[in-house]
């Protein structure tokens, strides 16, 4: 079977939106916020039309859609949103109930700075503060990997040695709003791929009547948590195996991390999202210069792929760490995160901590060339939390 | 019931036995304890229907009594009872009794 | 449909209602009462309820892990959100239909169950919503006014002179100052849906409004007077009478609102005086006590008095005229 459909130049959103058709979740509750709106337009273009039988919720916010995703996947259908942001933000009491809960919803993120002030532009500070929430989080370079990461979520979060809610995201205005050329594949493979969901102890099984949401005293909540650690565990066996059947499906590899000329690297840039683009282009210019070195693009940024890491870099001269978020009073997530988990390898690099593109801040080949430079130069700083693009 | 290992409960917090809080009997809370007097009673059904914690035993919409087992004694039975059948009695002097 | 008692006592006499025996609910709590009512005439018009429950008395007292009193499916997400959350369940079932995956004649019942602290307050934006939607839900308020199950903190249903931990009568405030929110109007407001007041104490016009409530075709809204005999201050056999007489002192008219059109339920003969309501419960004793409890309790009357009269006005005025 032909395995791509057509080549199309389309936003991250359309790309975002038309997985969603393909995979036709049972129940759309969403809210629009810049930049996620296009998502929710598209697909609400679809539904009026008759394309996809999903009912779709016109909620009156995004607390109230994720509430309503919950009852959904409760009920045991197969649920969907999207959101940026604030939007994020004010869902974020449901976000934890529906990781507690078990619930395999799927939610495009479209990545925008958190008030305030007011910033419509994209960052990362939206899904830090979900680190903690027990979601998978995935992260797009472009919007092939939107597209194709918004499918292959589906299986990850129904997979039932995993059972977690699945955030994908993609980067505000640049992805969502950027045209580029994507693949699409044929509705049937999508279909073929997703499968039918495999609903857990749904409430319309009035057969078998079952209590979801109780309170947990002392005695119970800690076994509750207990039992999220293990599903987050099992995703990193899991998700090899997903990204395996979707490459046989659809040709693309997908793994927790992507290396970039990363085999003789001596300096090693990491980062979330889009921004890579822009570092392999750096990267490719510096190696023509005879730099050695390379880009580690996290794709699976919860559960963090510690392993991974330690494996990858163990022993490399350097590694430096853009973050698009800040944590005010401590360092960057994604540096602390990387940092920590380099802690136990036996060989140590350097490392440096830089924080770039707040509120849409451009970020451009010039910066990241700095960056490498310091490192090249071993002019970096652990301790030192460091800027691009800022005015100082 | 014995507690439980993070293992062995449905994940999600989901409880699977539906109706379960039947084992655990609130007729120990009882400070005060309804008796009938059936020969006043004329089967309204109006104590079944009030009742807070289902512990009135009717058989066909014949008032048969009253299950100890579940009743806290709140008292909502007799004083809806239009015949005043029904007595509030201190638990007290049933110590030791069935119930 | 109509149905008497010993009719429903003869049919549950086996068939489970929905909620069992071993709640923790305190003796005499109007709540569990509430939901048998519900429950009962639900299953009895042949729905299987799916409940929806807002955090609070009810919903904690009746699911502490690993115990559940609900012998029918049940959900509880977070406080504010039942209506939400009821929105979503109701909505998986049109969609999983359409798609074939629901067996054929099944009927449900989609209830939520939410105290005022859940709907006044906090749960009003996901209520309205819900309404201006139109999902098929049947919204029950157990209205005890005001936060108990965290020990009696003012609600917007908290009516004026009553004591509560966060407005308590002390030497300058007299207790909670705003009226009681109107929430049977709030959601009348929606037009096109169904809101109707009841009480324990008029069974017959409770299942009668439970049943039009579940056969409407459109969300539906009822507000139970449910007393809370622990911070009301009242005796655990009160509840029932606390019932009467708020209808008989006009505290709790009972009506209904369909599409617009107003119907008083229930017109006593007799009316009595508001004071009768508030001397009976001790949450009014430190209002009372005061010099301007007179004034406070006059303005009470008046209130009831003229919201009686306006109800009757607007069954006059909307007798026969649905908005749709």
């Amino acid at each position: 079977m032909q395995k791509v459909l057509e080549k199309v130049a389309i936003t991250g959103a359309e790309a975002v939106a038309y997985a969603m058709k393909q995979i036709e979740p049972d129940v759309v509750a969403a809210y629009p916020i810049t930049p996620q709106t296009p998502i929710v337009e598209y697909f609400a273009k679809y539904v009026a039309d008759g394309v996809v039988k999903t009912e779709m919720i016109p909620v009156e916010s995004e607390h109230s859609a994720m509430s309503a995703l919950v009852g959904a996947a409760a009920a045991g259908a197969r649920a969907m949103t999207a959101t940026s942001a604030n939007g994020l933000a004010l869902m974020h009491e449901i976000v934890y109930i529906a990781a507690s809960y078990r619930l395999p919803i799927v939610m495009p993120v479209v990545n925008r700075a958190l008030s305030g002030p007011l910033n419509i532009h994209c960052d990362h500070s939206d899904v830090m503060a979900e680190r903690d929430s027990g979601w998978i989080q995935l992260f797009a370079e472009s919007n092939q990997e939107a597209y194709d990461l918004t499918i292959l979520a589906v299986r990850l979060a129904e997979h039932e040695a995993v059972r977690l809610p699945v955030m994908v995201n993609l980067d505000g205005f640049i992805l969502s709003h950027g045209v580029e050329p994507v693949e699409l594949y044929p509705d049937e493979l999508v279909k073929k791929f997703v499968g039918e969901p495999k609903p857990y102890y749904p409430l319309l099984d009035t057969d078998h009547p079952v209590t979801w949401g109780p309170i947990d005293l002392y005695d119970y909540y800690f076994e509750h948590k207990r039992q999220q650690v293990e599903a987050m565990e099992n995703v990193k066996k899991v998700f090899p195996e997903i990204a395996k059947e979707f490459e046989e499906m659809f040709g693309r590899r997908y793994n927790f991390v992507e290396e970039y000329k990363l085999d003789d690297a001596d300096h090693v840039m990491i980062a979330l999202g889009s921004t890579n683009s822009t570092i392999k282009y750096v990267v490719d210019e510096l190696r023509e210069e005879g730099y050695k070195v390379g880009a580690l693009k996290i794709w699976m940024f919860r559960p963090f792929p510690k392993e991974t890491l330690q494996r990858l870099l163990n022993g490399r001269k350097t590694v430096v760490v853009l973050d698009r978020a800040l944590s005010f009073g401590a360092e960057a997530p994604l540096y602390e995160a990387v940092k920590s988990a380099l802690y136990e390898v036996a060989a140590r690099p350097l490392l440096g901590s830089y924080v770039y593109g707040l509120g849409g801040r451009d970020v451009k080949p010039e910066h990241i060339r700095k960056a490498f430079e310091d490192a090249i130069r071993g002019n970096l700083i652990a301790d030192e939390q460091r800027y691009l693009g800022l005015r100082e | 019931m014995p507690l439980k290992s993070w293992k062995e409960i449905p994940i999600g917090g989901v409880i699977v036995t539906p109706g379960s809080a039947r084992e655990y009997k609130t007729g120990t809370w009882r400070v005060m304890r309804p008796i009938l007097h059936k020969e006043k009673c004329i089967d309204c059904m109006f104590c079944w229907l009030y009742c807070p914690d289902q512990a009135i035993v009717q058989e066909n919409a014949v008032m048969k009594g009253f299950n100890y087992d579940y009743c806290k004694g709140c008292g909502l039975c007799a004083k809806v009872c239009p015949k005043q059948a029904i007595e509030m009695r201190p638990e007290t002097e049933f110590v030791g009794e069935e119930g | 449909m109509p149905v008497n008692i010993k009719q429903l006592a003869q049919e549950f006499e086996k068939k489970e209602i929905g909620i069992t025996q071993g709640h923790r609910l305190c003796p005499g709590c109007g709540a569990p009462i509430t939901v048998k009512f519900v429950l009962m005439i639900a299953k009895h018009l042949g729905y299987e309820p799916i409940v929806g429950l807002a955090t609070g008395c009810l919903e904690v007292s009746t699911t502490v892990f690993p115990y559940t009193a609900w012998s029918v499916p049940y959900i509880h997400n977070a406080f504010e959100n039942v209506a939400a959350t009821m929105s979503g369940v109701e909505t998986a079932y049109r969609a999983l239909k359409a798609k074939g995956r629901i067996p054929e004649g099944k009927r449900y019942a989609f209830i939520a169950f939410a105290g005022d602290g859940g709907t006044y307050d906090i749960g009003l934006q996901a209520l309205s919503g819900m309404l201006e939607r139109g999902h098929k839900v049947l919204y029950v308020l157990y209205d005890n006014e005001g936060y108990m199950n965290t020990g009696n903190q003012r609600s917007g249903a908290t009516p004026p002179g009553s004591d509560t931990t966060t407005a308590p009568v002390g030497k300058k405030l007299p207790g909670k100052i705003q009226l009681k929110k109107n929430i049977v109007e709030i959601v009348a407001a929606h037009e096109n849906v169904y809101a109707a007041t009841a009480v324990l104490s008029e069974p017959l016009d409770f299942f009668a409004k439970v049943e039009k409530a579940l056969n409407f075709d459109g969300p539906s809204f009822l507000a139970v007077f449910s007393p809370c005999v622990r911070f009301w201050r009242v005796n655990e056999d009160q509840t029932v009478e606390i019932s009467k007489l708020a209808v008989e002192t006009k505290y709790w008219p009972l009506y209904e609102v369909e599409r617009g059109v107003y119907r008083v339920t229930r017109k006593p003969r007799q009316f009595r005086p508001v004071e009768e309501f508030v001397k009976a419960q001790g949450r009014f004793r430190r209002l009372l006590e005061r010099p301007d409890a007179k004034e406070i309790v006059q303005e009470l009357q008046e209130y009831v008095d003229r919201r009686w009269e306006r109800l009757l006005a607007l069954e006059e005025a909307t007798k026969d005229k649905p908005i749709r």
